[in-house]
């Protein structure tokens, strides 16, 4: 059912450009940019808050918070005193209004629950014996789970209630929530299933109950597809489509890399979401997408994705039917694509082999350039918007000009009405 | 009296729009003739004067050696250079209209003090060459004749229009010095009354004791010569006293006295401390008064009481006037005024704070005239328009910020001695008129004829309302029709530029209230506009008398389309001008250009008015928009000058081309070979320099055009050289076209030798960046690579420029290389006026409401997407490219009407890009 085009060893020494598409992008609407400056080294993480906030945080240690709309700063969470691993949000909905907080861990062993409206720390804990690299909030529990050298599960009010030792060097490195309370913990080269139990007296306990070892590498990345599927990525390339329930390989795929220095992590976690959109019949590929690796993807609507990249660019890119006589496919289809060193690639850009019938293609629509590092990762914003974090410090706020200037236009009639003229 | 000084007529037009055949032409019997008209040298009319500038006289009728001068601002021996001090004030003091009254009025029995109002008067010397405008003060003075010392304050011009026409402004600046030096001295002379009040009383009680003595000593039979001496003597201090606290009465009590003087302007706090002091000095004396009704033991009392008043006093001074205790000292008999004595100075009359605030002012007032007629003329106007403007002034003006304050504040009702600005007031506060009660016909006619009777008989003895006929010497009503106030008030009165200069002579009281109030309020608008400093010294000329007959009729709207005397008026200074400048600048501009034109012609004829002709009418469009465009006739008609087209550039290109300086020597100030370092025109050197440059860009780059309109519309543009020193002029060259180049210039950074990022490009909008080889370098190169949708690079080395293509035809008219424009300073005018026309389309197209939003709900975007489209393309016939310049600057309006403030605020401003293809420009 699952094709997987491979990015097979094309590089015949001929020196191709990477797909550049020139500065001619009509279909690009990011026309006005806005830097937002806070944070004094690499920015990690972004989290979306709400419509228009969302949350950064970085190696500094900071936690900024940001209103999207006007890119002010709206407030800064000081507290951690390294760089911060792990940030999630973590929404209750004990009120009439659910209440979004958020969760941050760090290398100095310490978890933080903030207020982002007040900017408040409301809850800390600081004697971990190991920082957590992954964060999950199970919130039909009301509880979270952290995952480090040790797997522990908390409650909202931070109340440890079941912890779990590792046992690999790495300990855990992603988490996913499957379905019937159980969470997929990735560690090292295997995937362990824990489920969670809820005692009659209301305590939680955990308990291992599967170890998925099929992995030839490290795994890196853990998607949920739907609820029936998830899928794993290694840092080897391999990418494993499981069944959720009762946790069965569905598909295996792997991606031969044409040179081992391609398969840095940023790949796995660009791989995850690839199977996140692969889920269907059909696959598109490009090879040749960006100059460096994949840091981040995203799938913004049905048909267009955006990535990120080490090159510092984010490119947006349109899921396109090849002009093949081609089923027509589901809605919901599916991108594959192998990433390569652009100067190792002299194929056309959208090569496909002919023969795979539901193949489509990504078009690059347009990028956005303006980091001078790496782009670590971003947050869409729908039409409001797109914010990039990157390792230059910086966030972008990308915006439609046109959207911006009607808004602009809205607010000059507004006040020249206050004001009764100029 | 006054045979000796030529009086001047204080002529000049009246603003009730009467057409007057020639305002200029002074009637015969006022008209001196100056020089013999065969002179055709304009500047030689006042060559001859003794003196190189303008400057301020202050001179005092002294009771001992008559008038004599007592100090020159600028404190300079230069300035008057072989001018006569001595005679010239021997001159303006004898034309002294106030007519102090002085000694006992019949009937009263103590000395009074004369309340003199200040008067103005302008006056001539045709031998020196000189003209002043005269303000004549009286300062009050215990020991002078009648109390009394008369000053008079001169600003003496060898242009006599120049004090014609600035002759409000310069009696609103010399008012403000005289009531600060009369506040001073009223002070002052309330302490010094207070110190003779207890020299008084010290006198008194030893002489009663005295008297005491004597009586025990010789029962009361026989009265010796010495016992009938030291009686008078003692009736002679009580007496005395007796005056002296009513002249303090009579101090305390000047504030309540009416004031006819439009311009008086008070401070508030100055007044009540003063008040206060003078109020607490009579409370004190008037106890005094009890030993006198004492007979016998009086002796005692009398002693006793000067010595409690004197702790009490040493106390009080020491905590009120920090002034070491002061001990009385017997005073002879004898009256104080013989003239072997010393007079007091006039730093001594005032009170020291007040002096130097006064010299402060009129150093500033000084300053503030300094130039020519036209030169004030142009910086008046630019003002005024610029005051029209306020919302895009940020664009392409320069920030006026403080110098506006300052001026602002000069001019304003405020205290020179820094008491808050909260605290003054204008005396007779004036009732809020602007559009004009019902005409009077009658009161002009009276004016009329008082003005002439005054004229007439320039006699002394009119007392207060002197000043008014001094100050309102005026011809020329003869010939007017009945006033139709309304019509020439009705519009935007403040606005008008010369409107201020023209003289209310209306006497009535009524009807001088009014007026009075009206000259507040034009003068209160002129200094807004006034204010701005230093804006254009040079050959703003041309464009200068278009523009005034332009604002005219806008703001005065009127219809029939007489620019009498607004034409008249500048025709003289203009050809003068032009004539200086050897050759004419002006082009005949009416067959191509009529004023009005409407906008689809404009692009097309935008080019050809260029290369010609610099002053391209101001604004067609708030012309437009203004309230009534004056019909057919082309206000300008009037103002074409005969001239030859092009006779101009080649005659001068071999002048310089790098020197302003002998330009604006020429009409900054008539005679000054260097009125550069005036009022500190650091700015505007800047950037009339950077005009040179932007000039010689222009003319070598033929890709110049491209280069503006990148930066005009928002795209950074990188000028990239190895030297460093011609990249920073390309810079400051270019950094003229900056919209919104910010107050200190901050969107522009004028030599950067490290790479740059995506900050400095929001941040920036020209970068002067150097090349290197180094690894540096490199990286450079990189960054120049990888932002370069972003930006234009000008390459300085090879004189390359890679940037969007650019086909409009908006900045054909600024950056045509074969420009005729030869001299940096006028093209920055040029460049200014284009701007200016710019930013008005901009902030037009910005305050429109249904070019960005939808009319009614039901309104796609679309539609309003095409009805902008529409506007820019059809209505300011601007291609796809030109747009863009107005978007951006709209753009840049918004944001600036939004956030005014957005200085270094947190929330940094957005960036607005495009994605189009860089193409690479050669020579």
């Amino acid at each position: 059912m699952f094709r997987w085009i491979l990015g097979g060893r094309e590089a015949q020494g001929s020196v191709e450009p990477v797909l550049c598409i020139g500065e001619e992008q009509p279909k690009n609407w990011f026309t006005e940019l806005q830097v937002l400056k806070g944070h004094f080294d690499i920015v990690r993480f972004l989290v979306q808050i709400d419509d228009f906030r969302c949350a950064s945080a970085g190696d500094d240690g900071l936690v900024l918070v940001w209103n999207v709309e006007t890119g002010e700063r709206l407030q800064e969470l000081r507290g951690h005193s390294q760089q911060i691993t792990a940030m999630t949000t973590f929404t209750c909905n004990n009120g009439a209004l659910p209440h979004t907080s958020l969760i941050t861990a760090s290398s100095d062993k310490s978890l933080s629950l903030w207020d982002p409206d007040t900017g408040n720390r409301v809850q800390t804990i600081s004697d971990l014996q190991s920082s957590v690299k992954c964060l999950l909030v199970l919130e039909r529990l009301c509880v979270w789970v952290s995952g480090g050298e040790e797997l522990c599960v908390w409650s909202k009010d931070f109340q440890l209630q079941c912890q779990r030792q590792n046992h690999s060097d790495t300990g855990v490195t992603a988490l996913i929530e499957l379905p019937k309370n159980c969470i997929a913990a990735a560690m090292d080269k295997v995937i362990v299933i824990y489920r969670l139990t809820v005692s009659t007296d209301s305590s939680l306990s955990m308990s291992e109950i599967r170890c998925l070892s099929d992995h030839q590498d490290q795994v890196r990345a853990l998607i949920n597809i739907n609820d029936g599927l998830f899928a794993s990525g290694s840092h080897a390339g391999e990418l494993i489509l499981w069944d959720a329930v009762d946790w069965n390989i569905l598909a295996y795929e792997h991606i031969l890399w044409e040179t081992p220095d391609h398969q840095r992590e940023g790949e796995e976690d660009r791989m995850g979401d690839l199977i996140l959109a692969a889920v269907g019949s059909v696959v598109a590929y490009r090879k040749v997408a960006h100059d460096s690796n994949v840091l981040h993807t995203m799938l913004l609507s049905d048909s267009e994705l955006m990535s990120c990249s080490e090159d510092g660019s984010v490119r947006m890119w349109e899921i396109q039917d090849l002009p093949l006589p081609a089923e027509p496919t589901s809605p919901g289809f599916f991108g594959m694509w192998t990433f390569g060193r652009s100067n190792k690639q002299s194929g056309p850009p959208s090569k496909k082999p002919a023969d795979v019938p539901h193949v489509r293609t990504l078009e690059l629509t347009g990028d956005l350039i303006g980091h001078s590092g790496a782009v670590q990762m971003f947050v869409s914003f729908k039409e409001n918007g797109l914010v990039t974090c990157s390792t230059d410090h910086l966030l972008i706020l990308w915006k439609n000009g046109e959207r911006q200037s009607h808004l602009r236009s809205l607010a000059l009639f507004q006040k020249l009405e206050e004001n009764g003229g100029l | 009296m006054i045979g000796s000084p030529d009086l001047v007529a204080f002529t000049k037009e009246d603003e009730y729009g009467h057409t007057n055949p020639d305002p200029w032409a002074v009637p015969e019997e006022f008209s001196v003739p100056l020089h013999p008209l065969v002179d055709l040298n304009p500047w030689a009319k006042t060559s001859y004067a003794k003196f190189t500038k303008d400057f301020i006289l202050i001179s005092e009728f002294s009771e001992q050696v008559g008038p004599q001068p007592l100090l020159t601002i600028p404190d300079d021996p230069k300035v008057c250079g072989s001018f006569d001090l001595n005679y010239f004030s021997l001159r303006i003091m004898s034309v002294d209209y106030q007519a102090s009254f002085v000694g006992h009025p019949p009937g009263s029995g103590y000395p009074r003090l004369s309340f003199v109002e200040d008067s103005r008067v302008v006056l001539g010397d045709s031998k020196e060459g000189a003209f002043a405008y005269v303000h004549h003060l009286t300062l009050y003075d215990l020991e002078a004749r009648g109390f009394v010392r008369p000053f008079c304050m001169a600003y003496v011009s060898a242009d006599e229009r120049k004090i014609m026409l600035q002759f409000e402004e310069l009696s609103f600046r010399f008012s403000q010095a005289s009531e600060c030096l009369k506040a001073g001295n009223r002070r002052a002379f309330a302490k010094e009354l207070q110190r003779k009040l207890r020299d008084l009383e010290y006198t008194h009680s030893v002489l009663q004791k005295e008297e005491g003595l004597q009586r025990e000593a010789r029962p009361q039979t026989m009265y010796s010569a010495h016992a009938v001496e030291k009686a008078n003597e003692l009736a002679n201090v009580e007496k005395s006293i007796y005056e002296h606290r009513d002249l303090l009465r009579q101090i305390s009590s000047y504030h309540q006295r009416p004031r006819r003087d439009p311009n008086a302007v008070t401070c508030q706090t100055c007044l009540n401390e003063c008040l206060s002091e003078c109020e607490q000095l009579l409370d004190k004396f008037a106890k005094i008064a009890s030993p006198f009704t004492h007979s016998e033991d009086s002796g005692e009392d009398g002693r006793s009481q000067p010595d409690g008043e004197e702790e009490v006093d040493g106390e009080e001074e020491e905590g009120v006037r920090r002034r070491p205790s002061y001990t009385p000292q017997l005073i002879k008999a004898k009256s104080a005024k013989c003239f072997d004595k010393r007079l007091k100075t006039l730093q001594e009359l005032c009170d020291d704070v007040f002096y130097e605030a006064t010299v402060e002012l009129l150093k500033d007032t000084e300053r503030s005239f300094r130039g020519d007629l036209c030169y004030l003329h142009t910086r008046r106007l630019d003002r005024a328009l610029r005051r029209k403007q306020q919302v895009t002034n940020f664009l392409f003006e320069e920030d006026l910020g403080e110098d506006e304050e300052s001026e602002f504040g000069a001019l304003r009702p405020v205290c020179a001695v820094n008491h808050v600005r909260a605290n003054c007031t204008i005396l007779n506060p004036p009732p809020v008129v602007l559009q004009l009660d019902p005409p009077e016909p009658d009161s002009d006619t009276i004016q009329t004829q008082q003005s002439e009777c005054h004229l007439d008989s320039a006699d002394s003895d009119h007392t207060v309302e002197t000043q008014e006929t001094t100050e309102r010497y005026r011809r020329g009503q003869s010939g007017a029709g009945p006033v139709d106030r309304k019509q020439d008030q009705g519009g935007t009165t403040s606005e008008t530029p010369d409107h201020d200069l023209t003289p209310d002579p209306v006497l009535t009281p009524d009807l001088e209230r009014e007026s009075s109030s009206e000259d507040l309020e034009t003068t209160a608008g002129e200094d807004e506009g006034d204010s701005v400093g230093d804006q254009t010294p040079v050959s703003l000329l041309e464009v200068e008398s278009e523009l005034m007959t332009r604002r005219e009729d806008e703001s005065e709207g009127r219809p029939d389309g007489t620019f009498d005397m607004d034409s008249d008026l500048l025709i003289p200074i203009d050809t003068t001008c032009c004539l200086s400048q050897e050759g004419f600048l002006y082009d005949d501009s009416t067959p191509l250009v009529p004023p009005f034109m409407d906008q689809s012609s404009d692009p097309q004829s935008c080019e050809t008015l260029v290369v010609k002709q610099e002053p391209q009418a101001l604004l067609p469009l708030q012309d437009q928009y203004s309230v009534s465009s004056p019909g057919s006739g082309s206000p300008a008609a009037g103002l074409d000058l005969p001239v030859l087209a092009f006779g101009d550039s080649d005659s001068r290109t071999s002048v310089e081309e790098g020197s302003d300086c002998t330009l604006s020597a020429s009409t900054g100030s008539e005679r000054a070979p260097s009125p550069l370092g005036y009022g500190g025109m650091v700015t505007l050197h800047q950037r009339k320099k950077a005009g040179q440059g932007s000039l010689r860009f222009v003319r070598q780059y033929p890709f110049a055009v491209q280069a503006l309109w990148c930066l005009m519309s928002g795209r950074t543009l990188v000028v990239l050289g190895t030297d460093e020193g011609r990249v920073r002029r390309l810079v400051s060259a270019l950094a003229l076209f900056v919209p919104g180049p910010g107050k200190c210039a901050e969107k522009v950074q004028s030599w950067l030798s490290v790479p740059f990022t995506l900050t400095d490009l929001q941040r920036w909008k020209l970068i002067g960046l150097q090349r290197m080889a180094s690894p540096v370098g490199s990286s450079m190169l990189y960054s120049l690579s990888r932002y370069s949708r972003y930006i234009s690079i000008l390459d300085a080395d090879q004189k390359t420029l890679r940037c969007p293509p650019y086909c409009g035809q908006l900045l054909a008219n600024m950056a045509t290389h074969r420009t005729y424009i030869r001299r940096g300073s006028t093209y920055f005018l040029h460049l200014q006026s284009t701007l200016c026309r710019l930013a008005a389309k901009a902030f037009l197209f910005t305050f429109t409401h249904h070019l960005h939003l939808p009319v009614s709900s039901t309104e796609a975007p679309e539609v309003v997407e095409g009805r902008r489209h529409c506007f820019l393309q059809e209505q300011l016939g601007l291609g796809e490219d030109d747009s863009l310049i107005l978007l951006y600057l709209s753009q840049l309006i918004t944001q600036q009407y939004l956030q005014p403030t957005t200085g270094g605020s947190a929330a940094s401003t957005c960036f607005s890009l495009k994605y189009t293809t860089s193409v690479l420009y050669k020579i």
